[in-house]
């Protein structure tokens, strides 16, 4: 229960970062901080109900941050050159 | 042996998986303090990528010893092993990217060593913060010009 209490808190934190970041690679950063807290509380959220089955999304989860980050960087390299 | 007969097995298990878990959220809160907290992009970046793939793999951990089958240690396994292959990955191209983009480092930052690459691919002017702001305001002051011209 307090785990999952801090981990919204981190939620929040980051997302007064994403709002105030001076610039796009720092909004990008608190994003791959989103989907970590994000794949966390799932984990939680997990034990909290016994389901199994939702360890899967954050398999996938964490899949897809990844990609979502890399894709960023990659287009912002190509909008400077 | 009447000593491992007294022990409650399931409170020990969900005690370890708890002190993981509790970790692992301290290693998350910390990333994110430093997110919010710290000068500079860069440091920024280095503080959360290194803190929330700890604190992830504390969580996940947790969580596998508190389930206590196969499967899920296998796949709790799966998601920490993607977790550390893909972070730093990830850490290292948004780096980069932001050097291309000329992201001014913190002013007390010891650039020496990278002088060298940062002069051959000609961007010097991200070492120097106090000429990024500059360039900024230059940039405001320009704008406001063609407001008024309109």
């Amino acid at each position: 229960m307090i785990s999952m209490v801090a981990l919204s808190f981190c939620l929040l934190l980051t997302a007064v970062r994403f709002a105030i970041g001076p610039t796009l690679p720092d909004r990008i950063t608190a994003f791959d901080l989103i989907v970590a807290d994000v794949i966390g509380i799932i984990a939680i959220y997990t034990e909290f109900t016994g389901n199994e089955d939702y360890i899967d999304v954050a398999i996938i989860l964490s899949l897809f941050g990844f990609l979502g980050s890399i894709s960023f960087a990659y287009y912002l390299m190509k909008i400077t050159k | 042996m009447t000593m491992l007969e007294n022990i409650d097995w399931n409170l020990l298990k969900e005690i370890i998986s708890c002190v993981f878990i509790l970790s692992g959220v301290m290693f998350m809160l910390v990333a994110t303090i430093g997110l919010l907290r710290l000068p500079d992009f860069y440091i920024r970046m280095s503080a959360i990528t290194k803190g929330s793939t700890l604190g992830l793999g504390l969580i996940l951990f947790g969580l596998g010893i508190y389930f206590n089958q196969p499967s899920m240690l296998l796949k709790v396994l799966a998601v920490i092993t993607f977790t550390f292959i893909t972070a730093p990955v990830a850490a290292h191209v948004i780096g980069r990217t932001a050097v291309q983009n000329k992201i001014p480092f913190w002013k007390h930052t010891n650039l020496n060593e990278f002088k060298k690459y940062l002069h051959r691919e000609h961007l010097e002017e991200i070492v120097n913060y106090d000429k990024y702001e500059e360039k900024v305001l230059r940039k405001k002051k320009a704008a406001a010009r063609e407001d008024n011209v309109e």
